[in-house]
């Protein structure tokens, strides 16, 4: 049997399957009862609308099973609301060398997401490039193009 | 809680049927970048209205669940805007109407964020973040077509026109609930006034401001939209994937 938190924080995300829910920072907390074995496990998703979370909460349970804790529960709070700073140093570095530039720090007032002048390409390190579209191929990108290598990028938008 | 359940379910349903008109748009908007931002901002909707109709049906206490309160109701039973279940015309009336919605989402969210409920305060402090995304995107295209040619001019003046009357319904006054909408109207001025002066259009006259969805009574259109959207679950009733 293995440490529950260990294997609830391996877990990949399904939509960006380079980093994990704890890197991304959705996983909020994994607690044992010392008594029953029981596993409570807290996410937080991205967007409200996150198609994945369905996905997460199997994979969450499964990776639970086979670390020897089939008495698990995943709940799933709103409150504080996910923000990209969430995400770890780690998780960072994993989505720019998978090709998606990483966030700017999160807008503090809730107002307007002020869009970053300077969102460096992924695969060059060129700053000079240009937004294609403020929706990406899942909620929480948007798609980026490079003008120096002409490489389309993801890029995860700032919440 | 009678009164709490009222507020509720009406932001859940606003949000599920803006969810529906706009996913309308998949596969037939202008560009693909548009149809996968009209889509976005559609499963935003749809999550916001997943919290909301959830919550609501605990409120009520009857046993009913969010799939339940979307997919078994008639129309009479639905509380949403006016505004919300407008057909979506052109490209320029669909705008109007985001922009207006999101116009009218974001203070309520902020302000539902800070509210003495906690569900729902934590439902706002989540959903403001997207509204700002969706207001921010509908005001682009706004000042994109009302300040670009004679013919964009003219269609996005005749889209705001013909959705403004829908937008009075919107903050009608209710100080039991837990953010009154009157107290929301200065803010969707702000906004809305300081976007279409960019866009070099004219606010219509404030008139005719037809209403009553939040009392059930709607137009024609939204039987029409609940159809398309229900079927399924009627004709198979518990049907899971």
């Amino acid at each position: 049997m293995t440490d529950p938190r260990a294997a609830v924080a391996a877990v990949v995300d399904p939509e960006i399957r380079v980093v994990t829910i704890d890197e991304l920072g959705i996983l909020r907390s994994v607690d044992e009862d010392p008594g029953t074995g029981r596993v409570v496990v807290t996410i937080t998703p991205t967007y409200t609308g996150c198609p994945a979370m369905d996905v997460i909460r199997a994979d969450i349970r499964r990776a639970l099973t086979a670390a020897g804790h089939p008495d698990a529960e995943v709940r799933t709070v709103y409150a504080p609301a996910w923000s990209t700073d969430w995400i770890s140093e780690g998780g960072r570095a994993k989505l720019s060398a998978a090709g998606i530039a990483p966030p700017a720090p999160a807008a503090r007032d809730g107002g307007v997401v002020a869009l970053t002048l300077s969102v460096r390409c992924p695969r060059c390190g060129s700053p000079e490039t240009e937004q294609v579209s403020r929706f990406g191929s899942t909620a929480c990108k948007a798609l980026w193009r490079c003008r120096s290598c002409s490489e389309p990028f993801d890029h995860l938008k700032a919440l | 809680m009678s009164e709490l359940f009222d507020f509720t379910l009406g932001l859940g349903d606003d949000a599920l049927i803006a969810a529906q008109r706009l996913g309308e748009w998949t596969s037939r908007a202008p560009e693909m970048e548009e149809d996968i931002a009209l889509a976005n901002i559609a499963l935003d909707q749809l999550g916001a209205a997943r919290l909301l109709l959830t919550y609501a049906g605990e409120l009520e206490g009857a046993g009913r669940d969010e799939d339940a309160l979307a997919y078994l109701r008639g129309d009479r039973e639905f509380r949403n805007c006016l505004l919300v279940e407008l057909p979506n015309g052109d490209f320029g009336v669909t705008m109007a109407k985001l922009f207006l919605l999101a116009g009218y989402q974001l203070p309520l969210y902020t302000a539902l964020s800070g509210c003495a409920d906690e569900r729902l305060a934590a439902i706002g402090a989540k959903a403001r973040k997207e509204s700002a995304y969706h207001l921010d995107h509908a005001s682009l295209w706004v000042k994109r077509l009302g300040d670009g040619t004679e013919e964009s001019h003219r269609r996005m003046q005749d889209a705001v026109d013909q959705v403004w009357p829908y937008t009075h319904e919107l903050f009608t006054a209710d100080p039991a609930a837990p953010v009154d909408p009157a107290t929301l109207r200065a803010d969707f001025d702000a906004v809305v006034s300081a976007v279409l002066d960019e866009a070099t259009l004219t606010r219509p006259a404030d008139g005719w401001a037809p209403g009553g969805g939040r009392d059930g009574v709607h137009t024609e259109h939204l039987s029409y939209l609940l159809a398309e959207m229900q079927v399924l679950h009627r004709a198979h009733p518990g049907a899971r994937w």
